[in-house]
């Protein structure tokens, strides 16, 4: 598997550290709802087929990226890097930066 | 229900073994049922057998989308143990030990149950410690375990690399002797035979689709060979579990689906007669009858479906295994192949009536759900018969990850990769 950093280009998957559904989104740290606490950190969607994930180009240029790739296939449609999704979330949703 | 013996070999040896059954009958769906089991893996076919032979139901069907044991059940490394240090892991899988260790017998069928031990070697003093709790943690269960030095293992294990100058120094081992390894088509295909003499009816090439429901109870499954009804509906499709589950509108569970490798060398001579792990990576081995040596090491740690592996891995596994025993450094690589497991946030199952009315879940086996297989299958038949755990999978529902309740053997936190 290579995975298309903006930064480095075509590098092999080995370069690159998982971690995991960039789809989660964590609760407020000040939040105290035992429940969403819980489902943030046990639950998942295990998607099957299109996946946003984050991986870092952890034996590169270090970045954060945002990749989308299939679970059913291995092939991967986009990369970004995760700063720029996380930008475009804000401004989508609206909040300060 | 005895069909095969010595007797019976020569028999049809005579008649140009022309005349055995099949293991199977290939029925047509029933309309309905007191219980579909959906998969056909190790688990779905013992909760099958014991169903039958432990509580009297019979009308029963396992639905498998391809072929029985075409799943992980037919793609693992086969290792078989009881070495845990949590009661709830060492009480359940010890039961399973035992459940093996007159497999065979129970179902007329040769499961090649074979208990040449299991061998951890220890690389540090600290993991020399926390091996040797986890050894009395057993003995206190009344469990085999064994500390081993490394003139021991040296005896034991000739071609391993004991020396002080090995990259990962050996310090010493935790035996369990009484572990060991099976042949896992025969357990599948021997659960099966036996489940189908008692009534069972195995249905192949039957993919679940959807769920029938009554409000919010499940009471049936929609199938690529049409509707079956179902008082109880028990999914057991281990790395397919996120997929059956949102057809039942179940959409998150403490479960990722990932796929771990498996390799076989070409055969040699008997080299290892124990399975080895390396406890300076993550690496098990042992050798085959036909003289292979089948091992792997790690998930490849992204969320796959894909049933197939990454090279990076290989490499990883290749390299552990040349640190481990030099001498086979030289030898070939024959085959290897993946399987998408059902990987728990804590690295223990999950065995439970629910999580809606009508339906029960097995999953979460993670790396060692094949050792599972005869008390996976126990409790789970025991849980549908009896609407209730046993106290032997008690420990395992679902609720324990918003509990606190979490059954995590290195108390690592949350995390797909434990075992
Ligand atoms: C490479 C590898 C090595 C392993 N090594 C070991 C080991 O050494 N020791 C050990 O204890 N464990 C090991 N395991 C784990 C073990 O194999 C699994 O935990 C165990 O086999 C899972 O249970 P099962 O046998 O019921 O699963 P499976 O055999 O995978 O059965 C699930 C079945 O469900 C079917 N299914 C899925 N979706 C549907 C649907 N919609 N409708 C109908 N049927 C469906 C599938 O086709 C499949 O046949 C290993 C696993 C792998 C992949
Ligand atoms: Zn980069």
């Amino acid at each position: 598997m290579l995975i298309t950093c903006p930064c480095c280009g075509p590098r092999d998957v080995a370069e690159f550290t998982y971690q995991g559904d960039a789809s989660r989104s964590r609760p407020d740290p000040a939040s105290t709802d035992q429940a969403a606490w819980n489902a943030y950190v046990y639950d998942r969607v295990n998607t099957a087929g299109a996946h946003r994930e984050y991986w870092q180009h952890s034996g590169g240029c270090r970045s954060h990226l945002v990749v989308l790739r299939s679970t059913l296939t291995h092939r991967i449609d986009s990369v970004r890097f995760a700063r720029d999704e996380a930008d475009g979330a804000r401004r989508r949703s609206g909040s300060p930066a | 229900m005895k069909e095969y013996s010595a007797l019976a070999l020569l028999r049809n040896a005579f008649s140009g073994n022309r005349d055995w059954k099949p293991a199977w009958r290939k029925p047509d769906p029933k309309p309905q049922y007191d219980v579909v089991i959906v998969g056909g893996g190790g688990h779905g076919l013992a909760t099958a057998h014991y169903l039958a032979s432990e509580h009297g139901i019979t009308d029963v069907a396992v639905v498998e989308k391809g072929w029985l044991g075409g799943g992980n059940v037919g793609r693992n490394t086969t290792i078989i143990r009881s070495n845990y240090l949590l009661p709830a892991n060492t009480g359940f899988y010890e039961h399973s030990m035992k459940l093996w260790e007159t497999l065979s017998h129970e179902l007329n069928y040769n499961v090649m149950f074979s208990q040449r031990g299991i061998l951890n070697l220890a690389h540090t003093p600290g993991q020399a410690d926390d091996y040797i709790r986890r050894g009395n943690a057993m003995r206190h269960d009344g469990i085999d375990a064994v500390w081993m030095n490394p003139a021991e293992i040296a005896r034991k294990v000739p071609g391993l690399d004991v020396s002080a100058k090995a990259r990962f120094p050996i310090v010493g081992g935790l035996m369990q002797p009484r572990a060991g390894t099976a042949r896992h088509d025969a357990v599948a295909w021997g659960y099966a035979r036996a489940a189908d003499r008692r009534g069972v009816d195995m249905l192949e090439n039957c993919e679940v689709t959807g769920f029938l429901r009554d409000g919010d109870r499940i009471v049936g499954v929609t199938t690529t060979r049409g509707e079956i009804r179902a008082k109880k509906v028990a999914v057991a499709v281990a790395g397919s579990t996120g997929r059956v589950m949102k057809l039942a509108g179940i959409d998150r569970l403490p479960i990722e689906s990932h796929v771990l490798q498996a390799f076989v060398s070409e055969s040699l001579k008997p080299a290892i007669d124990t399975v080895v792990t390396f406890g300076g990576g993550h690496l098990y081995v042992s050798q085959s009858d036909k003289g292979g040596l089948v091992f792997g090491g790690d998930i490849d740690g992204y969320n796959s479906y894909a049933q197939r592996g990454n090279l990076p891995v290989v490499e990883e596994v290749m390299s552990e295994m040349a640190a481990l025993f030099p001498g086979w450094a030289g030898v070939r690589l024959l085959r290897s192949w993946g399987g998408i497991m059902d990987m728990s946030m804590d690295g223990s199952p999950i065995i439970t009536a629910g999580p809606l009315p009508g339906l029960y879940l097995n999953t979460g086996w993670c790396y060692g759900g094949f050792k599972a297989t005869p008390a996976s299958g126990w409790c789970f038949a025991w849980t549908i018969a009896r609407d209730e755990p046993h106290p032997l999978n008690a420990a395992f529902t679902l609720e324990r990850f918003h509990r606190g309740a979490v059954i995590d053997e290195k108390g690592q936190g949350a995390t797909p990769r434990l075992h």
